[in-house]
């Protein structure tokens, strides 16, 4: 399971939701093509390191998404010149990310009501 | 078929894989080198950021695999390279299963064949045997049958048949076989088709002696006719009489008793007392009727339309019939004859048996818990490494599941070997029995469900052990093993284990010593003759064609003949001996009767029809009176000798009868000269039955069996005896043995039973010893450490052994309590096979008590001088 140090940076780490880190890797990887560490790098900076990803998680992940054709992969050599397997998002891999953040979208906005009950969404 | 090409490819996708994960530590570890560490730091915290890196590669490599089955087979594997390692165990283990499953396969198939499996006959399911009256008598008159045959509106067609022996005359040597005297109809109502030729049916019958016709079984034609097709139309001679053979059965019809193979079939109609036989309806001779309900007609609805048949003929014919009330059974097993005796045994031996698989799972589960406690370092370490707790819970229940299986396969092939064996097996020489065993599908799927499920329950036992495993705890505690908390606990698992399979152990022991004593006793019992240095005869006269005045002088003359042999000191014959498997009763009457109907009847009696000389040939003893002698003709007046039984019920007491008259069922007076022993009759565990001996000279019998008593070797008096009758007539038919072998048919159900039951005690004594032996041998193990602190101590050799196996001793004192408690109970079910079998015999208690103390003591012994051979200095050198 990929771990996150949660906000609340208690020592005590706390798992991921399921499909959480898939979503994160092809919204990274519909930016641009990118390899695992690059993969990596990318999402930690991304979160401010809130989000301190176990690195290895990431590869059974990507192998889920290679499985169903999310994304596709080849291997080159990057900029500075190292052998690496770049990741490419694909077609499917885009319409199942929407579907993803929409249906992600929609589970934050109702768990935000229950927690905040004063507040309009809207507003 | 996605699958297809990934798993050709999965080789190329699992090194991409490992590639692409040491690439990305190699550029991490730069990355920190580039912000100052030094190469192995740099290393270090690279593989810390990545995580567990093999439970990483094997999570994604997960996503290419058939998830189950390959990891099944994984475990599979993983589990088949533990056992190579410790093959005691494992052989051990396959061993005590393989036992298990295989006392139950055989057994089940036996149950199987015997119960479950219909008869071979088209629609088995609707075929019916019917009994009549409270004692469920088959037996039925030939009149009676076409009443019923004719009136009843609930049958597709009754029939009927008898069991007969003939010597049968095919062109070469005579030979004596059985076969079935039916009613015409018997193939059409069993919807048999014929194998070769053609079968008889109703319209080939025309009164007595109008059909002499033979159809061979299968079986007989293919053994003694080397399935030669001329054989149809052929002549051949049945007691001297021709009958022309119409055909063959097919292969898979037996007849319509499962244990009895006829040889052949023959129209009853052509019996040789077939004007009687066919015309008076007191004479019960038909040995069963049975036929197919109809469809659409229930049980219920048969019996009461038999009933009102059965009133009709209770009020047409008093004189003959009464009790006229019917039931159905199966025919396969005799109806209620042997039916539910044999159900309550083999029910009672399938009990026990499952007894045994428990007993096995109870001794393997403490042998699987032991090995977990061997293993809580290992199981440690992997749960230290990252495995998961159900991860190595499917390991070891795959490793059960392993052994469940492979002993389970093997415990099937043994018992498919036995149950092969048994199928051919002939027990009693005289009597064409044998019983299909074979076993079927059920059989297998049975053996292999008990074995899985075995399988789950003795592998869940170090379930909780597993899951309460404490990987910090197990590591610190070290290679000792003494966990802080558990030493603590007095009554573990293994122990409560090690208590049910004892006790279990200890009800088997119980039911086979209980069975043992039966047997001896029945063997010593008073029979009412005196088998030992005795000689039977049997020669069926019929057979070599004497008939009416003939009879009596070729008796008078073999008993002349065989008294003249050297070292005979009695000879004498009786019509049918008793517990030889036959029998025929007569109603009496007291001599105030006037009403000669069978509902007024004083007693049902046993009818022997003797010489003058069998009182003292077969040693039964007269308790008041005089025996028979040769002046008891048809001249003078007509006598008897009842046994006490007959004297208690029809005249009070013995001292009232003799001198007596009785009443026979034609209204003749009989005077009672003498008063015999009370004997058996029909089988070993019967109550005292009323029994009558009448002169052969007033009631004349083709059925002789010759008593010969003598002390020489009866295998030179056998000799002697068939030169002698030979003598006589050379065509005469006979069959001699022992009266001990001839007791065989009566002795057969206590046997069987001594020996089943025999086995499974001697089964549940071998795995309570392994049990015993295995949980006194670890515990001694275990606490080597502590056993050699104490001997430095300066304990005393007694004291050792009790710290060593005080536990394991006490566990069997209270195992054995209860099992034998529990086999007391369970006897019970044992008595109506067993003669006289009463667990509650003081010599019983005492040889349980004794062969558990035994059991206990070899089980320990070595364990002991283990305990006792402990060096307390190389023992804590060692650490």
């Amino acid at each position: 399971m990929p771990i996150v140090k949660g906000p609340m940076t208690d020592s005590k780490p706390r798992d991921l939701f399921p499909g959480a880190l898939e979503m994160m890797i092809l919204e990274s990887l519909r930016r641009q093509p990118a390899h695992g560490y690059a993969l990596v790098q990318h999402i930690q900076q991304r979160s401010n390191n809130l989000l301190q990803v176990e690195e290895g998680s990431l590869y059974p992940a990507l192998q889920r998404l290679l499985k169903s054709k999310l994304v596709k992969a080849e291997w080159g050599v990057s900029s500075t010149n190292r052998r690496v397997r770049t990741y490419q998002i694909t077609a499917l891999g885009l319409r199942h990310l929407e579907q993803q953040i929409s249906s992600f979208e929609r589970m934050f906005e109702g768990i935000a009501l229950v927690l905040n009950p004063g507040k309009s969404p809207a507003s | 078929m996605e699958w297809i090409p990934s798993f050709l490819r999965r080789r190329r996708l699992y090194d991409d894989l490992s590639e692409e994960m040491q690439l990305h530590l190699e550029e991490r570890a730069e990355h920190l080198m580039a912000e100052g560490m030094s190469p192995r730091e740099a290393q270090q915290a690279a593989r810390r950021a990545f995580g567990n890196r093999t439970l990483l590669e094997e999570r994604s490599r997960l996503v290419w695999q058939w998830p189950t089955l390959e990891s099944i087979w994984a475990d599979v594997r993983i589990a088949m390279r533990n056992l190579r390692r410790s093959p005691g165990f494992t052989i051990a283990a396959v061993m005590t299963l393989a036992l298990a499953i295989g006392a139950n396969a055989v057994v089940f198939g036996v149950l199987n064949a015997l119960i479950l499996r219909p008869l071979n006959v088209p629609d088995a399911q609707s075929l019916y045997t019917i009994e009549r009256g409270g004692y469920k008598e088959q037996a039925t008159s030939y009149p009676d049958y076409l009443d019923l045959r004719d009136r009843n509106r609930s049958f597709d067609g009754l029939t009927a048949y008898i069991l007969i022996q003939v010597a049968l005359d095919t062109g070469k040597n005579p030979s004596e076989v059985w076969g079935y005297e039916v009613t015409g109809n018997y193939f059409d109502a069993m919807k048999i088709q014929p194998y070769l030729g053609r079968f008889f049916h109703v319209a080939d019958e025309h009164g007595p002696n109008s059909a002499p016709y033979l159809v061979l079984a299968y079986a007989y034609w293919h053994s003694h006719f080397q399935d030669d097709r001329g054989v149809v139309g052929r002549v051949v001679q049945v007691n001297k009489h021709p009958y022309t053979v119409l055909g063959v059965t097919p292969p898979d019809f037996r007849g319509t008793l499962l244990f009895f193979s006829p040889d052949f079939f023959v129209p009853m109609v052509n019996r040789e007392d077939g004007p009687s036989f066919l015309s008076n309806r007191g004479q019960r001779n038909i040995f069963m009727v049975l036929g197919h309900v109809k469809a659409g007609v229930t049980p219920a609805q048969a019996i009461a339309d038999l009933n009102s048949i059965g009133a009709y003929l209770e009020k047409t014919y008093p004189k003959d019939d009464a009790y006229m009330t019917y039931s159905l059974a199966r025919p396969s097993l005799i109806g209620d004859m042997l039916g539910p005796a044999v159900k309550g045994f083999m029910t009672g031996l399938m009990l026990l048996a499952g007894l045994i698989l428990l007993a096995a799972c109870a001794n393997l589960g403490s042998l699987f818990a032991a090995r977990a406690a061997d293993r809580s370092r290992e199981v440690a370490l992997r749960l230290a490494l990252g495995s998961s707790r159900t991860r190595i819970l499917r390991a070891v229940l795959t490793e059960a599941l392993l052994i469940s299986l492979v002993g389970g396969v093997l415990g099937l092939l043994g018992s498919v070997a036995l149950l092969r064996q048994l199928s051919t097996w002939q027990p009693i020489p005289e009597y064409p029995m044998h019983v299909p065993l074979y076993p079927d599908a059920k059989v297998y799927l049975v053996a292999l469900l008990l074995a899985l499920t075995s399988g789950f329950l003795f592998g869940a036992v170090p379930v909780r052990q597993i899951l309460r495993t404490n990987p910090y705890e197990v590591v610190k505690a070290g290679s000792t093993g003494i966990i802080a908390g558990n030493a603590g606990r007095r009554i573990t698992l293994r122990d409560v284990l090690l208590v049910v399979q004892i006790a279990i152990c200890a009800v088997l022991v119980t039911s086979s010593l209980v069975a043992v004593r039966g047997l001896a006793r029945s063997i010593h019992s008073n029979f009412g003759f005196e088998p030992e240095n005795a000689i039977l005869v049997d020669t069926t006269l019929s057979m070599a064609g004497y008939s009416g005045d003939k009879v009596p002088a070729m008796q008078r003359r073999m008993i002349n003949a065989l008294q003249t042999i050297p070292g005979v000191r009695s000879v004498g014959f009786v019509s049918e001996i008793p517990l030889g498997g036959g029998g025929e009763t007569a109603d009496v009457f007291t001599e105030q009767t006037t009403d000669l109907r069978t509902s007024n009847a004083a007693a049902n009696v046993q009818v022997y029809k003797i010489s003058p000389e069998y009182i003292c040939a077969a040693g039964t003893s007269l308790l008041a009176g005089r025996g028979f002698s040769w002046q008891d003709d048809g001249n003078s007046p007509r006598v008897a000798i009842v046994n006490a039984q007959f004297a208690r019920r029809v005249f009070g007491s013995v001292s009232n009868a003799l001198d007596k008259y009785y009443k026979t069922e034609e209204g003749t007076r009989v005077q009672i000269v003498g008063i015999a022993e009370d004997g058996k009759y029909y089988q070993m565990t019967e109550d005292p039955r009323p029994a009558m001996f009448l002169p052969f000279l007033q009631s004349p019998t083709g059925m002789t069996t010759l008593v010969v008593r003598s002390e020489r070797d009866p295998q030179q008096l056998a000799g002697a005896i068939r030169i002698k009758l030979r003598g006589i007539d050379d065509g005469l038919p006979m069959f001699i043995q022992t009266w001990t072998q001839g007791l065989d048919i009566a002795m057969f159900p206590s046997r069987v039973a001594t020996v089943a039951l025999g086995m499974l005690g001697l089964m549940g004594a071998m795995l309570s010893l392994t049990g015993m032996f295995g949980m006194a041998a670890y515990s001694v193990s275990k606490r080597l450490r502590e056993l050699g602190i104490r001997m430095a101590l300066g304990a005393r050799r007694s004291e050792v052994l009790q710290a060593a196996l005080g536990r394991s001793l006490r566990l069997l004192a209270i195992g054995s309590a209860a099992g034998l408690l529990l086999g007391v109970l369970a006897s019970r079910v044992l008595a109506f096979i067993v003669y006289t079998a009463t667990p509650r015999d003081p010599l019983i208690l005492a040889g349980v008590v004794l062969t558990m103390l035994l059991l206990g003591l070899v089980a320990t012994w070595i364990p002991a001088q283990r305990a006792l051979s402990i060096d307390p200095m190389t023992l804590l050198r060692e650490d």
